[in-house]
């Protein structure tokens, strides 16, 4: 967050730059009201509760992935594997309820395991990812560049380059977790704002958010300020794991089976949500808010591209390019 | 110094090898030693794992049968990789006869040019090379018939009446053609009416999303092309999670394991039937070539594996529990 403006006696000039230095920081809420505001006057079923829903639902994986990968760009690291990693994750998960399903019954308990593995595998490959970056001196983009390759070759190799499938009676006891609903609101949505809500709070009511922001804006300084840099750093890519484990169990009730294709992307789609949200590429400040705007918005888009017929098929990709390179250009300004 | 020396001494050696091999070969044709090259895609997805697992079974069953045929395989990530086990096969495996499934027809025209070249009989499968003089023989599933049988089915599924919407896969010349088909049998039917057609990159989680928004968009559908047996799987949720009704048929596509299993057991009333386009041509396309070669003899230009309808009464003859696919 920048600092704020706190001096009411200043001249009409500055309090206009003032203004419109807040008004970038709305960028992304600007892009989404208009993106919104389009895709009602080109097909009014858009702005129905139930395609809100369904948009809101499935933005809740790279949402909720993002707001972990936005505490690892503003600590000044990248995190390029989330995507390969949930896909293992999501093998992994399917793999132990299967197995644990053959030998005690279809139970709560299995899914409760399965759970349980998700956020514990999340957690232990952000934990190695730490290790090597701080105590092993690797570029964080090399280290999840090597590990993007490596869990998803081990997913294809379990999954023997076809899927892996949740059981039938596993997978209809699970799926209320992604398809089951809360006062009308689907349970993943609410886990969105869940994980929005804490990852907002550490970063900007806890000492280490702070330290998390000082890390990203000078990492020497900040370790003159005896801040255990290696520590804040290593929890800092454990939060993403964590949350990437948080996706995943949300994510496998859904189909119900893991393939070499799941997930493919979702690290870039991850790092453009947090950075369209207003997060600096090099680190030191971010917002959590603005990255769930800007994760909706991407899936806003091919919602809109989806629900009308204007423009050819082959088109779609660049119309997402524009649209992130326009909302961009009306965040910029922070540098 | 000395090593270059000793490589050159091997490399004649090897020559020389080579020759007298050939020459006792002359009289005795029975007994030539036949080394068939297999370039293929890496087991990314479910399709590319099935044309690894059928190879390898072509690899299993040839060798077992034929002593003096070898078969070695080749997987490659992408084009260029796969260019240079081209290369390898023809240098250090010293391949008599090549079976390629090329990553990308324009990429891997020059390379698979280059191998014929060197007077290797080659056999292009399911990816068409941009220039066919640099294969003998092509084998293919039939794109088309992938196209025409579904739109036949649902036209007379809905007895020529009613709104479908497609799902198509990567944007490419394969998808294009399946397309075309599909569209050439409903102009028949002018009472069908295509609502849209939207990629879904044979992708479960995309057929997922862009199926919930053809639900939220169009009220009224009747049937579905998923046009692709992974694009079913996502396309079954979202019909199942929106709780329509409306929908009657859901015609996947390829005959994936899974889809097939769902045929026998009839479990889910959506699924009726099925087309065929099984990565099995891999293992026809290799079986074909090794005993051809080893009769010394030549495949037709051009073999068509074709496509055909599934439904419940042969679903049995397409159930193959063992491969990935």
């Amino acid at each position: 967050m920048p600092p704020e403006l706190a001096d009411s006696h200043v001249s009409p000039a500055a309090r206009a730059a003032h203004l419109w230095g807040r008004l970038h920081g709305f960028g992304p809420v600007v892009g989404l009201l208009l993106l919104c505001l389009v895709g009602t006057l080109l097909n009014p079923d858009f702005a129905t509760l139930d395609n809100t829903l369904n948009v809101l639902q499935r933005t809740a994986f790279i949402g909720i992935i993002a707001v972990g990968m936005c505490f690892v760009i503003i600590s000044g690291g990248i995190d390029l594997s989330v995507g390969s990693m949930a896909a293992l994750i999501a093998g992994c998960v399917i793999m132990v309820m299967n197995k644990a399903g053959a030998g005690m019954g279809a139970g709560p308990t299995v899914v409760a395991l399965g759970m349980l593995v998700a956020l514990l595998l999340g957690a232990v490959f952000g934990l190695i990812h730490g290790l090597l970056i701080t105590k092993g001196r690797i570029e964080p983009f090399i280290v999840t560049l090597g590990t993007l390759g490596i869990f998803r070759a081990y997913l294809t190799y379990f999954a023997d380059g076809g899927a892996l499938t949740l059981d039938n009676a596993l997978a209809d006891l699970y799926s209320p977790v992604y398809y089951g609903s809360l006062l009308g609101v689907p349970f993943p949505v609410w886990m969105l704002v869940a994980v929005a809500i804490a990852g907002g709070f550490i970063l900007n009511r806890t000492a280490y958010g702070r330290y998390v922001q000082a890390i990203g804006s000078n990492e020497q300084v900040a370790r003159y300020a005896a801040v255990d840099v290696d520590r804040v750093k290593i929890l800092t890519y454990m939060l993403l794991g964590l949350c990437v484990g948080i996706a995943t169990l949300l994510y496998v009730p859904r189909l119900g089976s893991a393939s070499p294709t799941t997930g493919l992307l979702w690290e870039l789609e991850a790092i453009a949500s947090v950075i369209v949200g207003g997060t600096a590429l090099r680190g030191g400040a971010g917002s959590v808010a603005g990255t769930v705007v800007g994760a909706i918005l991407l899936s806003v888009i091919s919602n809109i591209l989806n629900l009308t017929s204007i423009i050819s098929v082959y088109l779609n990709a660049a119309v997402q390019g524009f649209v992130i390179i326009i909302v961009a250009f009306l965040q910029r300004g922070r540098r | 110094m000395s090593t270059f020396n000793r490589r050159r001494a091997l490399g004649v050696l090897s020559l020389a090898a080579m020759l007298s091999m050939t020459f006792m070969a002359t009289p005795a044709s029975a007994q030539k030693k036949e080394v068939l090259g297999v370039a293929i895609p890496a087991a990314t997805h479910s399709f590319t794992a099935g044309i690894v697992y059928w190879a390898n079974e072509a690899k299993k069953e040839l060798e077992k049968a034929n002593p003096n045929l070898q078969v070695i395989v080749k997987t490659a990530a992408n084009a260029s990789e796969q260019a240079n086990q081209l290369q390898d096969l023809v240098t250090v495996n010293k391949i008599t006869s090549l079976v390629v499934f090329p990553f990308e027809s324009a990429a891997l025209t020059k390379p698979v040019a280059q191998v014929k070249a060197k007077g290797i009989y080659v056999t292009v499968v399911d990816r068409g090379l941009t220039d066919t003089s640099a294969q003998d023989a092509y084998v293919s599933g039939d794109n088309t018939a992938f196209g025409k049988i579904p739109a036949e089915y649902i036209a007379k599924a809905l007895s020529g009446k009613g709104n479908i919407v497609a799902l198509r896969g990567i944007p490419t010349t394969l998808d294009n053609e399946r397309m075309d088909a599909f569209n050439a049998v409903l102009k028949n039917h002018p009472d069908i009416k295509l609502l849209d057609a939207k990629h879904a990159n044979w992708n479960r989680d995309d057929a997922f999303k862009v199926t919930q928004d053809f639900l939220t968009r169009f009220k009224q559908i009747d049937a579905i092309w998923a046009a692709d047996d992974d694009m079913a799987v996502g396309v079954l949720k979202a019909i199942e999670q929106a709780k329509r009704k409306d929908i009657k048929l859901v015609f996947g596509g390829a005959g994936a394991k899974g889809a097939i299993k769902t045929l026998i057991d009839g479990s889910n009333p959506l699924i009726q039937a099925n087309v065929s386009y099984s990565p099995r041509f891999m293992y026809d396309a290799i079986k074909l070539t090794a005993e051809a070669r080893l009769k010394d003899q030549k495949l037709p230009a051009t073999t068509i594996i074709p496509s055909v309808l599934i439904t419940k009464a042969n679903a049995k003859d397409f159930y193959f529990p063992n491969s990935p696919f």
